[in-house]
């Protein structure tokens, strides 16, 4: 399989901190990459130099062999790169419908299309679709305000798949959701892997959740990858117990 | 049944009535541009009154040397697109109170040139005896047929507006108000919509202006000073920050609830105004329509 996405030496420094040290890995087509690590170790940083919102110090981003340093988010995205956010970003005023809606809008058409065209950009069944296929059917009408917090972070990750990319960053997509809807959302991810051979890389902090999804993770102390290997491999390591637990 | 409230509403007015009318039409029609910047779109702007300002000196000086208003019309629009989008670029860079005071710079430079390039715009003196127009042959020349070629350009911007918030691109707006960085990662050309929102809203701006030359048919730099451009701020605000109604109620209370409340308070209205705003302000952010929702929400 063909690497997606390659990082080569990434670094970020805040002042005198460096939250990424030189960070150097690939994900291959159709993989599911875990990016573990005790808080503070630099996973958010490193998404964030990856997709754009963060300027990196140094080193190299590739997406498909194609340099993408320097690339907006939005940039990115349009190439077929989404992701979600530690924290919940829904859009709370509009519908479950129209934030997938928003979610996929912008890649179709031109922008003067998009203003005298449909009102729902020719989305409202790929919506329909995305909201029965995340079980949120009863709710595509509610404001996703109104939605309780495991509903939204569902709602977010189903946003991140609505423009059909081919890698999805995601960020700590288990946290705070209770363990039914967890299992609910980890059955979605693998069915939209096998299906649409999407590549992941999860940042996580619950060890069950990514030891059961992921087929490779790396593993991010004090901005450096200290380990690598599979869920197993990584469950065994002396390394990563220590990194988590303290010497 | 509002629509017909419109066109019934002048004829049992007398001339100061239907001018009230008329200005309230036309405040209407700026406050709907503040709000698609503001309201919609998150981006605060204090110089919305110096788009009616270049709006109103367009018509003035085009219509006065005989030029028909629909030049003008296109003239405005033009400059509001122009140097909206031009505005907008600090908002790439800086937010809230910061952009406010860019935005306040931009209103002194505004005013500054209506008062000071007296070659332009005959400064302090003003611009005197601006015609009404006659569309397709119907005069315009009094009262009521004035307000009612406002009110036809207010239902022309009402159309437009509704469209363009309904459209993806008010899907675009809403998202850039809630929350910019989540909207970039979702492939929202970010930049490229803060520049549009202020563009729209200030075109709407110089519309509101073209209008409001021949309805006074005297204007002078002072009309569009920093008071105007918090005036249609106060509008937005009151009316319903982001709902497409607001900028008509908030042009009703801040046009014509005044002059209603001056009758029978002996100079008191102004303090009862101004307190009634304070109070709906503090309780109730959201303004008249905001507060409408949550009493049906209950």
């Amino acid at each position: 399989m063909n690497p997606v996405l390659q990082v080569h030496g990434l670094a970020k420094a805040f002042g005198g901190i460096r939250a990424v040290d030189g960070v150097s890995f690939e994900v291959r087509e159709g993989e599911i990459l875990g990016l573990i690590g005790p808080n503070g170790s630099g996973k958010s940083t490193l998404f964030n130099c990856i997709l754009g919102q963060l300027t990196p110090s140094g080193g190299e981003v590739r997406v498909d062999g194609r340099p993408i340093n320097g690339m907006r988010p939005c940039q990115l995205n349009r190439l077929g790169i989404g992701r979600t956010f530690q924290l919940l970003q829904v859009f709370p005023q509009l519908t479950v419908r129209e934030n997938l809606i928003l979610a996929g809008q912008e890649h179709r058409g031109s922008m003067w299309s998009r203003l005298v065209g449909r009102r729902d950009a020719g989305l409202g069944a790929a919506a329909d679709r995305m909201i029965a296929f995340f079980r949120l059917t009863q709710l595509a009408d509610e404001k996703a305000g109104a939605l309780s917090y495991g509903q939204q972070k569902l709602l977010d990750v189903a946003m991140a798949f609505m423009a059909g990319p081919r890698l999805v960053l995601l960020d700590e997509p288990a946290g705070g959701v209770n363990p039914t809807m967890l299992a609910g959302l980890r059955e979605r991810l693998r069915e939209i892997n096998a299906q649409e051979h999407a590549t992941f890389v999860v940042i996580e902090h619950n060890m069950e959740f990514v030891m059961a999804l992921c087929t490779r993770i790396l593993v991010l102390a004090e901005g450096r990858i200290i380990a690598e290997g599979t869920p197993q491999e990584i469950r065994d390591n002396p390394q990563v117990i220590e990194a988590y637990l303290g010497g | 049944m509002s629509v017909v409230a419109l066109i019934a509403a002048p004829f049992g007015l007398k001339p100061y009535g239907i001018y009230l009318l008329s200005l309230w039409v036309v405040m209407t029609i700026a406050a709907i541009g503040l709000n698609l910047t503001l309201g919609y779109a998150g981006q605060i702007s204090l110089a919305q009154g110096s788009f009616v300002g270049i709006g109103a000196y367009a018509a003035a000086l085009l219509t006065t040397t005989g030029w028909p208003l629909w030049s003008a019309f296109l003239l405005a629009i033009a400059l509001g697109l122009v140097i909206g989008w031009v505005l907008g670029y600090p908002a790439l860079r800086v937010q809230h109170h910061y952009l406010a005071f860019v935005t306040l710079a931009f209103a002194t430079l505004v005013f500054l040139v209506l008062r000071n390039e007296e070659w332009l715009t005959k400064g302090v003196y003003g611009i005197t005896g601006i015609p009404r127009p006659t569309p397709l042959g119907w005069s315009t020349k009094g009262p009521v047929g004035f307000y009612f070629f406002c009110l036809a350009v207010l239902a022309l911007v009402s159309a437009g507006t509704w469209w363009l918030v309904r459209s993806p691109w008010g899907r675009a707006f809403t998202a850039l108000r809630e929350n910019a960085i989540r909207a970039d990662s979702l492939g929202v050309d970010t930049r490229r919509y803060t520049l549009m929102a202020f563009a729209i809203g200030s075109a709407l701006g110089g519309v509101a202006g073209v209008l409001y030359a021949p309805l006074i048919q005297f204007i002078e730099p002072n009309a569009f000073n920093l008071n105007l451009s918090l005036s249609l701020l106060l509008m937005v605000m009151v009316g319903g920050s982001g709902y497409f109604l607001g900028p008509f109620l908030g042009a009703a209370v801040s046009v014509l609830l005044p002059e209603w409340m001056r009758f029978g308070s002996e100079g008191l209205y102004l303090i009862f105004y101004g307190a009634a705003v304070m109070v709906l302000m503090a309780f109730c952010p959201s303004g008249l329509l905001g507060l409408a929702e949550r009493v049906f929400k209950r």
